[in-house]
């Protein structure tokens, strides 16, 4: 359904744009770039009868108060379109529609559960990474609600936790921002080294190259021996244009800057920009990627900054978490590596505590190995 | 690192170190603590169930109601135990009676294997051992690519028939390395495998593959040490499906609370062997069990700082150093001659992260700017050779032509200045107390780099007042000097980035 609608909006935003002699991609203005924004959100037939994505859409823009704005000046203006998008043709969508919850291994598996004794549950949840904090107050959640459902059975108790898990886990706004009025839009994936950023670039790209999107990668992970040919390797897969740096050790805020100028002058969708990985508590490379994101807004602005987190990772993925959102304004965190056996409970935490949505989920080193997190999704799979 | 399990600790120890004697109210609260520290620093949960269950037994003994402070018996309990979980004594690496020694890695993905075996293939280089790296990760894009890099840049000859992604035997390239390194009397041989989970039956045959081709006389764990409970299930997974013989812990420079060290050698009781602390290729050191359970109790690693130290610093200039102290003369040039010495040893953020207490101030280590030391520098070379010997000639001008000449602040160089006199005071105490044993010189850098990066934030105030003149106005004037006197003080920790830096 995401993956349907995305494309949707993407090829309305591109359609107008392409129709529309007034917008250029290529320019550097601020200017408010008036119909690609009413294509999206004037109330005209062709968007009206998608009732559902249009309910979507409206979110989107309504996070960013300032479109709002620009959105309701183009309508006073200009009440009429001139561009009226075609009918979409149906598509084959196959990565929105992907489950993962058979991916997970059950927080169950090998444990004995003794329904008469739930605080057993807290230690399976504190195997999961939880968190101490986070476990006592999800067990203390599902003792309450056993109590008033008369919940006794290992099954009864188990969808509770699976309802409370999923409540707890909800959290609006996990699509991926690919509605923004300008294009490119651009990517930023950050995290700690080893956590699997370059791979998840290589499925992102792929899968949306599979919709149509022409993506651009930015190979800004200067510091890594040949991190930029690995990266290249799965840009090939994806089929993906590469911007990598002209010489070892360049800077990697102006290879971002250079790939973003690419884009624009390729009149690319997306550009995918791949930052070195470095541990929070360096702030030199910290403020590295500050200026990366700043150099990169010079031209337009970031779209989405993904901090990619290893289901592996304990308790420090909080403050890895942190410190990223701070210098980068991180919007959303893609899971990786929950194939094994480690659940990445710690995203339990880090939507709790900051507010930011688990975006996407990836389970294997295959280029289809990613899907959408599903907060009922995930708490079935743990559950199992 | 380990920095927040030693906050926790700390913090429980303080409410005991106050009484005298403990009830058994006392130690539950304490171990409820211990157990809560713990499992937030990632520890196993079965890990910590045995670990607080040994800790109450003991404490419930008579070792510790006979104990004069009961508290510090508790302190020193826990070490013990930490110790012992750790692996007791460090456990150096394993060579074979005929040359060459294989090593095998082995762990997850991204668990930081190649940039590990570019690291210990330089280690062993100062060893005087001659390796060769084998690339026999052919799953990862660009894993050989990766290998070959870091080879070229430590020096040391890469073994990679494969182009990797996916192409080539992993097991029939490690068989031709070892044959090729006996050929060729390498005297190491350093097999990279690709990342592989527990549980993916066909990658682990395929290690077991490895091992059995190339009979290693090491396979070295090697994890991330910002892993969380899985540790225990993956690192039970590795000593099952390949059998391993040691770990390496990598990336303890992140501020995990590293954990999984205790979960591992608990698991596993196998030994870790080496620790990985930085992005350079000598970030790299054996592990010491002791040390990190002193580390884990924030007792400091003093012992791994004098090592640092002896490595790098030079006996002959430390003595002449020594000497020109008793004497009474310190000036700008030791001062900026120090920094460089200190330098030579390495990143200054990890060398103070070592010091004891070194976990009260592990914010400000964090945001301490390593380019302080080159501001610093500056200013010092823009000087003329009389006014570093002799800084009390600096009048306004001198300032002002320092300050331009650096590329820095009046405010600046005023500050450098004022914070030297003070330094060069402390010199001529410690000269007097005499000299701390067996490490010439380095006490009194420690007090000199304490000095010389106070400016941190204090200098961006300076900036945002009237630029490099004092104020017009006496009672202002005085104020930004009692200001600026604040910032530079050395016990003052939240003035200024550096200034608590100061012994």
């Amino acid at each position: 359904m995401a993956f349907e609608w995305f494309k949707k909006v993407k090829d309305k935003v591109v359609e107008a744009i392409s129709e529309t002699p007034v917008v250029d991609t290529s320019l550097h203005t601020d200017a408010p770039v008036a119909p690609a924004s009413e294509t999206i959100a004037a109330p005209e037939p062709p968007v009206a009868t998608e009732p559902e994505p249009l309910v979507e859409i409206e979110t989107a823009v309504e996070t960013e108060e300032e479109l709002l704005e620009e959105i309701e000046e183009a309508i006073e203006a200009e009440p009429e379109p001139e561009v009226v998008p075609e009918p979409e043709p149906e598509r084959q969508l196959e990565v929105g529609q992907r489950s993962f919850a058979s991916r997970i291994r059950s927080l169950f598996s090998g444990i004995q559960f003794d329904p008469a004794n739930l605080d057993d549950l807290e230690d399976i949840l504190l195997l999961a990474d939880f968190g101490v904090d986070a476990s006592e107050a999800i067990v203390a959640e599902v003792k309450r609600l056993a109590s008033v459902v008369n919940a006794k059975t290992e099954r009864e108790l188990k969808n509770i936790l699976i309802s409370v898990l999923t409540n707890s886990l909800e959290l609006p706004g996990r699509e991926l921002n690919l509605a923004g009025e300008k294009l490119p839009y651009v990517f930023l994936m950050v995290g700690v080294n080893g956590v699997g950023k370059t791979t998840t670039i290589g499925k992102l790209a792929s899968w949306l190259a599979e919709g149509d999107w022409e993506v651009v990668i930015g190979a800004a992970d200067t510091f890594r021996a040949a991190a930029v040919e690995q990266v290249a390797t799965w840009a090939k897969r994806a089929g993906a244009k590469l911007v990598g740096p002209e010489r070892e050790g360049q800077d990697p805020a102006s290879v971002a800057f250079t790939a973003v100028e690419t884009a624009v002058a390729d009149k690319a969708d997306i550009v995918i920009v791949d930052t070195a990985g470095r541990l929070q508590n360096k702030f030199d490379l910290m403020q590295e990627l500050s200026k990366i994101r700043r150099v990169v807004e010079k031209t337009v602005p970031v779209s989405e900054v993904l901090l990619v987190i290893d289901a592996t990772t304990g308790q420090n993925g909080l403050l890895q978490a942190k410190a990223f959102a701070e210098v980068a304004q991180v919007t959303g965190v893609v899971l990786t590596k929950v194939d094994g056996t480690a659940k990445g409970g710690i995203v339990y935490s880090i939507q709790k505590e900051l507010g930011i949505p688990v975006k996407l989920i990836g389970f294997g080193e295959g280029i289809n190995d990613f899907a959408f997190f599903e907060a009922d999704e995930f708490a079935r799979g743990l559950v199992g | 690192m380990f920095g927040n399990l030693s906050d926790r600790l700390a913090q429980t120890f303080k409410n005991l170190r106050t009484k005298g004697k403990l009830t058994p109210a006392d130690i539950d609260t304490t171990l409820r603590e211990i157990r809560r520290a713990l499992l937030e620093a990632d520890v196993a949960l079965e890990v910590v169930k045995t670990f607080v269950a040994a800790v109450r037994e003991r404490a419930l003994g008579d070792e510790v109601n006979q104990a004069l402070n009961p508290a510090q018996q508790i302190v020193q309990i826990v070490n013990e135990e930490l110790i012992a979980i750790l692996g007791g004594e460090q456990r150096r690496l394993q060579f074979a009676k005929n040359p060459p020694t294989v090593i095998m890695l082995a762990g997850l993905q991204g668990s930081g294997k190649t940039t590990l075996a570019g690291k210990l293939a330089n280690w062993l280089k100062t060893q005087n051992q001659t390796p060769l790296l084998v690339a026999a990760d052919l799953q990862r894009p660009n894993a050989v690519n990766q290998l070959q890099v870091l080879g070229e840049r430590v020096g040391v000859p890469v073994f990679a028939p494969e182009p990797g992604n996916g192409i080539g035997d992993p097991i029939k390239v490690a068989k031709d390395a070892v044959a090729y390194a006996a050929k060729q009397q390498f005297t190491m041989v350093i097999v990279d495998t690709a990342g592989r989970l527990g549980i993916d039956e066909e990658m682990m045959e395929q290690a077991r593959g490895i091992r059995d081709a190339v009979t290693p006389d090491e396979v070295l764990f090697v994890i991330d040490s910002m892993i969380g409970q899985d540790a225990v299930n993956v690192a039970k997974a590795f000593e099952d499906g390949v059998g391993i013989t040691g770990v390496v812990l990598t990336k303890l420079d992140g501020d995990a609370r590293g954990g999984a060290a205790l979960s591992v050698a608990s698991v596993t009781g196998k030994p870790i062997i080496f620790s990985s602390t930085g992005e350079g290729i000598d970030a790299f050191e054996p592990f010491y069990p002791d040390r990190m359970a002193s580390r884990i109790l924030d007792m400091g690693d003093v012992l791994s700082l004098i090592e640092q130290a002896q490595r790098a610093f030079d006996a002959e200039e430390a003595k002449a150093m020594a000497e020109q102290l008793a004497k009474g003369q310190f000036t700008l040039e030791d001062f900026m001659e120090q920094m460089q010495q200190l330098r030579k040893m390495g990143s200054m953020k990890a060398m103070l992260a070592l010091m004891p207490g070194a976990a009260q101030m592990r914010e400000q280590l964090d945001n301490f700017d390593e380019r302080e030391i080159d501001r610093t520098e500056a200013i010092i070379r823009s000087m003329t050779p009389s006014e570093r010997r002799d800084p009390k000639i600096l009048n306004g001008s001198r300032r002002l032509r320092i300050a331009k000449g650096s590329g820095m602040t009046v405010t600046d160089v005023n500050s450098l200045v004022n914070r030297f006199e003070q330094a060069a005071k402390m010199m001529k105490q410690v000269s007097k107390g005499g000299m701390p044993q067996g490490m010439p010189g380095m006490p009194a850098g420690m007090g000199g780099m304490g000095m010389g990066f106070g400016g941190g934030k204090g200098k961006g105030k300076g900036k945002d007042k009237k630029k490099g003149s004092k104020s017009g106005n006496p009672a202002k004037r005085a104020a930004d000097e009692a200001a600026r006197l604040n910032r530079t003080k050395p016990t003052d920790g939240s003035s200024g980035n550096g200034s608590a830096f100061g012994l």
